[in-house]
């Protein structure tokens, strides 16, 4: 059992040293992660504040579903994209298979629904308390769309980094579109993955203490920009 | 709502365009290999070298043989480089692989506990499965239809024992890579079947200790193909030749032996050997 204490320090280590591996390899992670996290939350906003007020048959059904999509396998969005991105698949031709831009589209479609489902939940319920006024203002769906959207705007931060941290945190999806190649597709969570399976599992362990403290640091700036931007709009 | 489906797709295609370029590299060829060749860290020894030569960056794709055919038959590499006579013919026979060559051998080993309960130790490797099968000591197999797997399974058929039937008992499939293996064997104390590059680069030996070597039918021969141009004609043929070219050059052969770990030599080139033999 020495391995844990042992990769905490090489965890210190690792992070003390500013390893120039390790900085590539954490900053794809983000950088993919980021621009995951940001196509989803742009696609994911307005669709699921559309579904939280929109009424038509069906809708329970389609609610059901997409909550159900929160728990997607990695895995299997990984084949799918693959399956969808290979030279041998209808999106071949972009020859996008085992780079960042792959894993960027697996963990989008990874994501989108955790984020969709929440502002769904988030949007219907403050709908359900500012109904009556918006109707007295005689707001169109669109408006009350928006004004809900950015009344709720720091409760939706969270959800948004619900979708973060299930980004950052999946192996599935980009060690198979992404291929774990050194130098290029490599992130930290395939990183850990590889490690592991050289047995040096210290090693592994303090790349997954890293990836926890990035993950940490980016939620407490988070918070931090809200508890300001709430302090002076609040 | 038209609006902001029009925005998000904007944004989707200007996040997209943005983040191209910062991470595309042009000259850059894709090799399907496998996780014996990565995880020893041959891969981070030669591939340097290849690229101070030719400016060419080699991307390593690492899965087990099955996997890695697979791959390149989808077009998705354009260079294979595998362990599996065997499953290679058969790719060069199907059209999807051209110029095979045999690039280096090395060898497999049987791992176990120190202990040894079934004896094993020593040169054969045949007497060594018939002796586990018969203690039922538990045998760690990779079970993914890598080239190891595939080599395993004709050493149990060379013992004439059916190790299915010692499925769920003492014969235990981890359908993984030959790292994850190990770190299941090292775990249960079960022997397992590994390449000894894997091995020597393995970390997390716990109790296991190499029991089995030396026998010549161990021998684990490497073969690198180009992926059919005419199959896929995307794939980068001059590249994928420079770089078969160089693995089987003088040049090339001389830095496959140049790599050691603890002193000990992993892979031994033997292109040049087999032409001048052949």
């Amino acid at each position: 059992m020495q391995e844990i204490p042992q990769s905490f320090s090489l965890a210190l280590s690792l992070i003390a040293s500013l390893d120039a591996n390790l900085l590539a390899i954490a900053g794809l992670s983000l950088r993919v992660s980021g621009v995951a996290v940001l196509l989803a939350a742009l696609l994911a906003l307005p669709l699921g504040a559309w579904l939280a007020l929109a009424r038509f048959p069906g809708r329970q059904g389609v609610i059901a579903v997409l909550n159900g999509m929160m728990g997607l396998p990695p895995v299997v969005v990984g084949l799918l994209v693959y399956l969808l991105l290979s030279r041998a698949g209808p999106l071949g031709s972009l020859g996008m298979l085992f780079t960042p831009s792959a894993m960027v589209v697996a963990q989008a479609l990874l994501i989108f629904p955790i984020i969709a489902a929440l502002v769904r939940q988030v949007i219907e319920d403050a709908w359900g308390e500012y109904r009556e006024q918006l109707l007295s203002l005689n707001a169109s769906r669109g408006q009350a769309m928006m004004a809900l959207l950015f009344d709720m705007r720091f409760t939706l931060i969270t959800a948004v980094l619900a979708g973060f941290g299930r980004a950052i945190a999946e192996v599935g999806a980009v060690m198979i579109v992404g291929g774990n190649i050194d130098g290029v597709t490599r992130v930290m969570t395939t990183a850990i993955a590889l490690e592991t399976s050289k047995g040096d599992l210290p090693l592994a362990l303090a790349l997954g203490v890293v990836l926890i403290a990035m993950v940490v640091v980016i939620n407490l700036a988070a918070q931090g920009i809200k508890t300001l931007a709430m302090r002076k709009h609040g | 709502m038209v609006k902001n489906i029009a925005h998000a797709a904007a944004a989707m295609a200007l996040t997209g365009m943005l983040a191209m370029p910062a991470m595309a590299q042009d000259k850059f060829i894709v090799v399907a290999s496998t996780t014996s060749t990565q995880d020893s860290g041959l891969f981070g020894h030669i591939l340097p070298i290849f690229k101070a030569k030719t400016g060419i960056d080699v991307r390593v794709v690492a899965q087990g043989t099955g996997q890695a055919l697979a791959t390149a038959k989808k077009g998705d590499a354009d260079v294979v480089f595998v362990h599996d006579k065997v499953a290679e013919a058969k790719f060069v026979e199907e059209g999807f692989g051209l110029d095979r060559r045999e690039v280096m051998y090395n060898d497999f080993v049987i791992v176990g506990p120190k202990a040894d309960p079934a004896k094993t130790a020593g040169k054969d490797a045949i007497a060594a499965l018939k002796k586990i099968e018969a203690g039922k000591q538990p045998f760690a197999s990779r079970g993914d239809k890598s080239g190891t797997h595939a080599a395993e399974l004709r050493y149990w058929k060379a013992a004439d024992i059916d190790p299915q039937t010692g499925k769920g008992g003492w014969y235990r499939e981890t359908g993984s890579g030959m790292g994850p293996t190990l770190n299941t064997a090292s775990a249960m104390s079960a022997y397992a079947f590994t390449d000894r590059g894997t091995w020597l680069s393995f970390k997390n030996r716990g109790e296991l200790v190499i029991l089995v070597e030396g026998d010549t039918k161990l021998f684990n021969q490497y073969g690198v193909m180009l992926v059919n141009p005419a199959k896929h004609p995307h794939v980068k043929k001059e590249m994928g030749q420079q770089f078969i070219d160089w693995l089987t050059s003088a040049e090339g052969q001389a830095a496959i032996a140049a790599y050691k770990i603890e002193g000990q030599q992993l892979f031994f080139p033997n292109y040049v050997a087999l032409r001048k033999a052949a």
